[in-house]
C-alpha cells in the first residue's frame, strides 16, 4: 500500500490495524454471541473472548462490526506485544 | 467418584467444566427443572429485543458438550440428604453423591398485586420467559414494566424494540437510586424518554385488571387507568435456598459457603446467585448476581470438588452494561440511595456496591460521558463510567487493588474536569511500577 496516496491519518490507522486484533477486556464477556452473530466471515469470536484469547483469525477482516456491536463494549482493537 | 450438580446455569457448566478438566473418570450429573441447553442468560436481553436470534443464546457446541460427558437428569431436586449422600428428585428417584454443587440461581420475586396471577403478567429469569415476553410482544400493543436496576431497563428496552409501547413505572422520582446518583439516573431516564419510552414518576402498580382471565390493563396508585396487554415486574430477585434450608445448611440470605465454596455440610458445596460468598473487599459475605462471579465461582467449586484445593477471592464487583443505549461501568463501593423500586438486587448487581462505606463522590464530565469515583482518605472505593469507557480498566484496577491515590488525591479533587488524564497517567505509572519500569500494555481503541 502507498502511503502517499493516502491521507495520514489513514495509513496511521492502516498501520494500527494491521499491528491489532480485536481482544476482550477479561472478566467482562457475558457470552451473548452478538459478536459472532454479526461476524461477516463467521468467525467464533464469543469463543475467543471466553479463553481471554486475542482474534488471531487469518479470516477476521478487521471490519470492526464485533466491536462496534458489543453492547458492553468489551471488545477492543488491541495491540498484541508481539506484532506490535 | 460420583458429582452431581444442581442447576443448568453458567456457575454449574462451569463447575461440569472444572471437574472435568482435572479429571475425565468420575461420573458427573446435573439435575435441573429447565431442560434447555446451557445459554447465557444475560444474552437474554438481547434475544428480547431482537438483537440475536435464540439460537444464538447458546454458549457451548454440541461438540464441547459431548466432550464434557455429563449426564443430565431433567427433573426438580427436592431434598438433600447430607448425612447420607443423597439427593432425592420429584417422582421418588434418588442419586446417591460423593460431592454435591447447589448451583440453583435467584428466582425473581413474584408481584404480589391484586391481578398479579393474570395471563400476561411476566417476570424475566429464564429463557421461558423471555419466550413467553417475546411471543406476547408480538401482539400486544402496550406494556408496563415496573422495578429497577438492569432487569427493569431490559424488559423496557427490549419490549421497545419489538414495537410495544413501553410504560415504564418508577416508584420514586428517578431510575435505580440504589446504585446511580441523580445525574445518571436522568442521563438514563432522558435516553429512555428520547427513544420514546413514556417514563411514570412517583407511580405504581396498584391492581392489574383483566377481562376473562387475561389483562387488558392497570390501575396505578394514583387512581390512573391505563390499557396495556402486557405487565412485567423486577423488583428484584432471591436465591433459590429452599434445598438448604430443608437440608439444614447455614444460610443467611443466600447460602454461606467458606472460601473453598464449602457450605456447612461435608462435601456439598454451593455456587452462583445462590451463594453468599466472602468479599475481602466489603469485609462481609454478600450476594452478587454477577456473570463472571457465577463462572469463576462454578469452577473454583467445580476444582475443589475434585480435590483440588483452590480457594475463591471475590474479584472487586463489576459489570459492564448498556443502560438506555449509554456503555456505562459500575465498580466497587458506588454508595446511592434507598431504592423504592427494588426490593432486593436484580440480576447483573452486586451487594458490594452499596459496601457502605463512607466517601466523597468527585464527578469528571465531558461532554455526553461521565466518571464518577467515590474516595475515602486514601482509596478508591467505587466508580461508575458512563460514555466513554477509556479509564474502565484503570479504574477498575486501581480500586480492586487498593492502590494509595494519596499522590493525585487533590488533584482528583481540585481539577475534577481533568479526572481522566489524572486517572490514566496515575494508572499507568502505578502499572509501570507493578511491571519492573515497563510500561502498562496499551489498548488502542482504532
Amino acid at each position: 500500500m502507498s502511503g502517499s496516496r493516502h491521507l495520514p491519518v489513514d495509513e496511521e490507522r492502516w498501520n494500527l490495524l494491521r499491528s491489532a486484533c480485536v481482544a476482550s477486556l477479561p472478566g467482562r464477556c457475558v457470552q451473548c454471541g452478538i459478536c459472532a452473530y454479526n461476524c461477516p466471515t463467521g468467525i467464533d469470536v464469543r469463543g475467543y473472548a471466553r479463553r481471554g484469547l486475542p482474534v488471531a483469525d487469518a479470516a477476521c477482516l478487521k471490519c470492526g462490526a464485533c466491536v462496534a456491536r458489543c453492547p458492553r463494549g468489551v471488545l477492543r482493537f488491541a495491540v498484541v506485544a508481539e506484532a506490535a | 467418584m460420583r458429582h452431581v450438580i444442581i442447576g443448568s446455569g453458567v456457575a454449574a457448566l462451569s463447575a461440569a467444566e472444572a471437574i472435568r478438566g482435572v479429571d475425565r473418570a468420575s461420573r458427573i450429573t446435573l439435575v435441573s427443572d429447565e431442560a434447555h441447553p446451557f445459554y447465557s442468560r444475560p444474552g437474554l436481553a438481547y434475544f428480547l429485543a431482537g438483537t440475536i436470534p435464540e439460537k444464538q443464546l447458546a454458549i457451548r457446541s454440541p461438540a464441547e458438550l459431548a466432550g464434557l460427558a455429563i449426564e443430565r437428569v431433567a427433573g426438580r431436586a427436592e431434598r438433600v440428604v447430607p448425612a447420607r449422600h443423597e439427593l432425592r428428585l420429584a417422582g421418588a428417584r434418588t442419586l446417591m453423591y460423593d460431592r454435591l454443587l447447589i448451583a440453583t440461581g435467584a428466582r425473581s420475586i413474584r408481584p404480589d398485586f391484586p391481578g398479579a396471577d393474570l395471563e400476561g403478567v411476566l417476570v424475566l429469569d429464564g429463557l421461558d420467559d423471555a419466550r413467553a415476553l417475546a411471543s406476547r410482544a408480538k401482539r400486544a400493543r402496550a406494556a408496563v414494566v415496573a422495578g429497577g436496576g438492569s432487569t427493569a431497563l431490559e424488559l423496557v428496552e427490549g419490549l421497545h424494540a419489538r414495537g410495544v409501547s413501553a410504560h415504564y413505572f418508577l416508584r420514586g422520582e428517578r431510575y435505580w437510586a440504589r446504585v446511580l446518583d441523580c445525574e445518571e439516573s436522568a442521563l438514563v431516564e432522558a435516553g429512555l424518554v428520547r427513544a420514546g419510552v413514556r417514563v411514570h414518576r412517583a407511580t405504581a402498580i396498584a391492581r392489574a385488571l383483566g377481562r376473562h382471565g387475561r389483562l387488558v390493563g392497570v390501575e396505578t396508585n394514583g387512581g390512573l387507568r391505563l390499557d396495556c396487554d402486557l405487565v412485567a415486574v423486577a423488583t428484584g430477585i432471591r436465591p433459590r435456598i429452599e434445598l438448604a434450608l430443608d437440608a439444614g445448611l447455614a444460610v443467611d440470605r443466600g447460602i454461606l459457603v467458606t472460601s473453598l465454596l464449602e457450605t456447612s455440610a461435608p462435601d456439598v458445596f454451593a455456587a452462583g446467585d445462590v451463594a453468599q460468598a466472602w468479599d475481602p473487599l466489603v469485609g462481609e459475605s454478600v450476594l452478587d448476581t454477577l456473570w463472571s462471579s457465577a463462572a469463576e465461582q462454578g469452577s473454583v467449586a467445580g476444582l475443589n470438588m475434585a480435590g483440588i484445593r483452590t480457594p475463591y477471592r471475590k474479584r472487586v464487583a463489576l459489570n459492564l452494561t448498556r443502560l438506555a443505549d449509554i456503555i456505562t461501568t459500575v465498580v466497587g463501593d458506588v454508595g446511592g440511595d434507598p431504592d423504592p423500586d427494588l426490593v432486593t438486587i436484580t440480576r447483573g448487581q452486586s451487594e458490594a456496591w452499596r459496601g457502605g462505606s463512607v466517601g466523597t463522590s468527585v464527578v469528571g464530565r465531558n461532554a455526553t460521558d461521565r466518571v464518577r469515583i467515590r474516595i475515602n482518605s486514601r482509596t478508591i472505593l467505587g466508580a461508575v463510567i458512563m460514555g466513554d469507557q477509556t479509564v474502565s480498566v484503570p479504574l477498575t484496577s486501581l480500586i480492586a487493588d487498593r492502590v494509595d491515590i494519596t499522590p493525585i488525591r487533590q488533584r482528583l479533587l481540585d481539577w475534577p474536569e481533568a479526572m481522566v488524564s489524572t486517572l490514566l497517567d496515575f494508572w499507568r505509572t502505578t502499572e509501570a511500577r507493578r511491571n519492573d519500569g515497563n510500561p502498562a500494555p496499551a489498548l488502542v481503541a482504532v
